[in-house]
């Protein structure tokens, strides 16, 4: 294990800790309610990275991962009984099927036509769940969720502390995915597929492996909604809203690396979190759509780009 | 009713819903099929020419007056915004497809959130004298609200197909399309080319809004709706193919039409993007594209 690895294993640890004893010195229930989001979308934004970032394929269709994800395990719970571990496995399962389905018909086509497809696959999905009345068609199904268990202090800091046990664990994978050989093949995909093909390095598969870690990752991410607000409604859980920011994230932060998503998500679930409540939740899309015109056309590294240039015009 | 009689109503319903969607679709088969520029806050920009009309005829304009009088003003904010675009990609030298999306992802939220704030969240509509009335043929019905948007589609596409073809301002738009180094040499600027190509397609926007506020109210986030089936248009007709679009709208309208009646109208939003993707993995230059 290198010394970076260890520093990784070290932080991943004591940030777990800390979320585990977050709830004996934080006593207000919201903080967990909202930083459940901000976690949320540090798992969507990891796992869009992974296609986006690394192999430079760039995915509108989070939300239909998501959707699905959150359909399925509030479908297995309300149908058999499924708790939300067994549920969150299954979502995990459906997600790397859709991406690797969704990669098979769609990884031939490059670039713009790439995104458009993913565009549809959140539609095709929305209509297919609209007209499917086992799954609550529009109206949505309600959830009663099992109370939490003994040791949490309430249901919010256990789906909270759920939820940041998902987050550890898609940013190892992502970690994991851009360190090792999948990474540089990715990388190479990026850089030239083309020039990567010839060199001998399997494209399809590692692009169909992307997919399906991806798709993985942001399935999970919506696995526990239904627990979380006792609900799912086609429209929310398909929301634009999320596939704009598992784009928006990553691309401020920095889509390079794994700590990009993390560090944009960060930022940007916080500030809309803090914006829906104190101003209105139009002006909250209003700022994400000007940060991202911004960061797109005078930081198109993001931050992390912004940083590594600052370091290298300062010698030290 | 005879089940004939119904059919064809389906059909000519259909036509008249491809022709509309042709209209809507057109801007983009310009930026992207000809431009290469993935611009998807057309659909946003659609809907913003739909207000321009709302506004124009709460002063007694008539829609499609107001139609011919949104274009200059659309023509120069295309420019503005190609010079946005072109300044800050262009320039760089290399226009990454995943930053330029994201751009015009975040200029259709600034747009829609822009006439949320202005106009508020409610929907809007026009009134002219045609709106109520329609036409009969035996027993096919043909409402006026459809008829004069659907008519939108044939006459623009034609004034443009011929702008493109005859024109030398529209040979060269052609022509940066194919090959712009040799444009330069031929001593023309392709930034001021794609400027103007740019700037026209901003101004069927305007045109896309009237036929869509004369068929019903619309609200600002209505371009969302709008987005799969537009690429869909612009993707099948084989990018840049302008009587294609045509086409390939009236197919879609059919196709979609068809659905909503012997199906089931709530399967309706899935037909296009199953068609194209259905499209992108058997036959990716499109129905009217060469091979590649």
């Amino acid at each position: 294990m290198t010394r970076d690895s260890k520093i990784f294993l070290i932080a991943a640890v004591a940030v777990l800790l800390a979320g585990l004893l977050a709830p004996h010195v934080l006593k207000n229930p919201f903080y967990f309610f909202a930083g459940y989001v901000i976690l949320q979308y540090v798992v969507i934004a990891t796992g869009w990275n992974i296609l986006g970032g690394y192999a430079g394929y760039i995915n509108f269709g989070a939300a239909g991962f998501f959707g699905a994800g959150a359909y399925a395990s509030a479908f297995l719970f309300n149908t058999f009984g499924i708790p939300l571990l067994g549920g969150l496995v299954a979502a995990c399962l459906i997600g790397a099927l859709l991406g690797v389905l969704m990669g098979y018909l769609t990884l031939r086509i490059q670039g713009v036509y790439f995104a458009i497809a993913t565009l549809g696959l959140v539609i095709i999905l929305e209509t297919i769940i609209h007209n499917i009345p086992a799954l609550g068609g529009a109206r949505g199904i309600v959830v009663y969720g099992p109370p939490p268990p003994a040791w949490a202090a309430g249901p919010s800091q256990y789906m909270f502390f759920l939820m940041l046990l998902i987050a550890v664990a898609s940013v190892s994978l992502a970690r994991w995915m851009q360190i090792s050989w999948v990474g540089r093949g990715l990388r190479a995909v990026r850089a030239s597929e083309n020039a990567a093909e010839c060199s001998g390095v399997p494209t399809l598969r590692l692009k169909l492996l992307a997919c399906a870690a991806s798709g993985a990752v942001l399935a999970a991410a919506g696995a526990p909604y239904p627990f979380y607000t006792s609900f799912v409604e086609p429209v929310t859980v398909f929301s634009l809203l999320i596939g704009l920011n598992a784009i928006a994230m990553p691309l401020i932060g920095g889509t390079r690396t794994w700590l990009g998503p993390v560090i944009g998500a960060l930022l940007m679930a916080s500030t809309q979190q803090i914006a829906t409540i104190t101003i209105s939740s139009e002006l909250n899309i209003l700022f994400v759509g000007i940060v991202l015109i911004a960061f797109v056309a005078l930081a198109p590294n993001g931050i992390l780009g912004l940083v590594a240039r600052r370091s290298r015009e300062t010698p030290r | 009713m005879t089940t004939l009689d119904i059919l064809l109503n389906v059909l000519v319903s259909g036509v008249l819903f491809g022709s509309i969607y042709a209209v809507v679709a057109l801007g983009l088969a310009i930026t992207f099929g000809i431009l290469h520029i993935p611009n998807i806050a057309h659909p946003a920009l659609v809907i913003m020419g739909g207000y321009f009309v709302v506004q124009a005829n709460r002063l007694g304009i008539d829609p499609l007056i107001a139609a011919a009088l949104g274009i200059i003003p659309f023509y120069l904010l295309g420019m503005l915004l190609y010079t946005f675009y072109a300044n800050s990609f262009e320039r760089r030298g290399r226009a990454e497809v995943l930053q330029s999306l994201t751009l015009f992802f975040g200029l259709s939220l600034v747009i829609e959130i822009f006439l949320v704030l202005l106009f508020g969240s409610e929907l809007q509509s026009v009134s002219a004298p045609y709106i109520g009335t329609s036409l009969k043929f035996g027993q096919i019905a043909i409402p006026g609200r459809l008829l004069v948007p659907a008519l939108l589609g044939p006459v623009t596409i034609g004034l443009l197909w011929l702008y493109f073809k005859y024109t030398n301002s529209g040979t060269a738009i052609r022509a940066v399309a194919h090959d712009e180094r040799a444009l330069s040499i031929a001593g023309l600027d392709p930034a001021a080319v794609k400027r103007r190509a740019f700037g026209l397609a901003t101004a069927t926007a305007v045109i896309g809004g009237t036929a869509l506020v004369l068929i019903g109210p619309i609200d600002p986030f209505g371009g969302r709706f709008q987005i799969g089936r537009v690429f869909a248009i612009v993707v099948l007709a084989g990018m840049g193919s302008i009587p294609g679009t045509l086409v390939v709208a009236i197919m879609l309208g059919i196709a979609e039409s068809l659905v909503s009646s012997y199906l089931n109208p709530a399967w309706s939003p899935g037909v296009a993007f199953a068609i194209l993707l259905a499209a992108l993995a058997l036959r990716p230059q499109g129905l009217f594209g060469a091979a590649r």
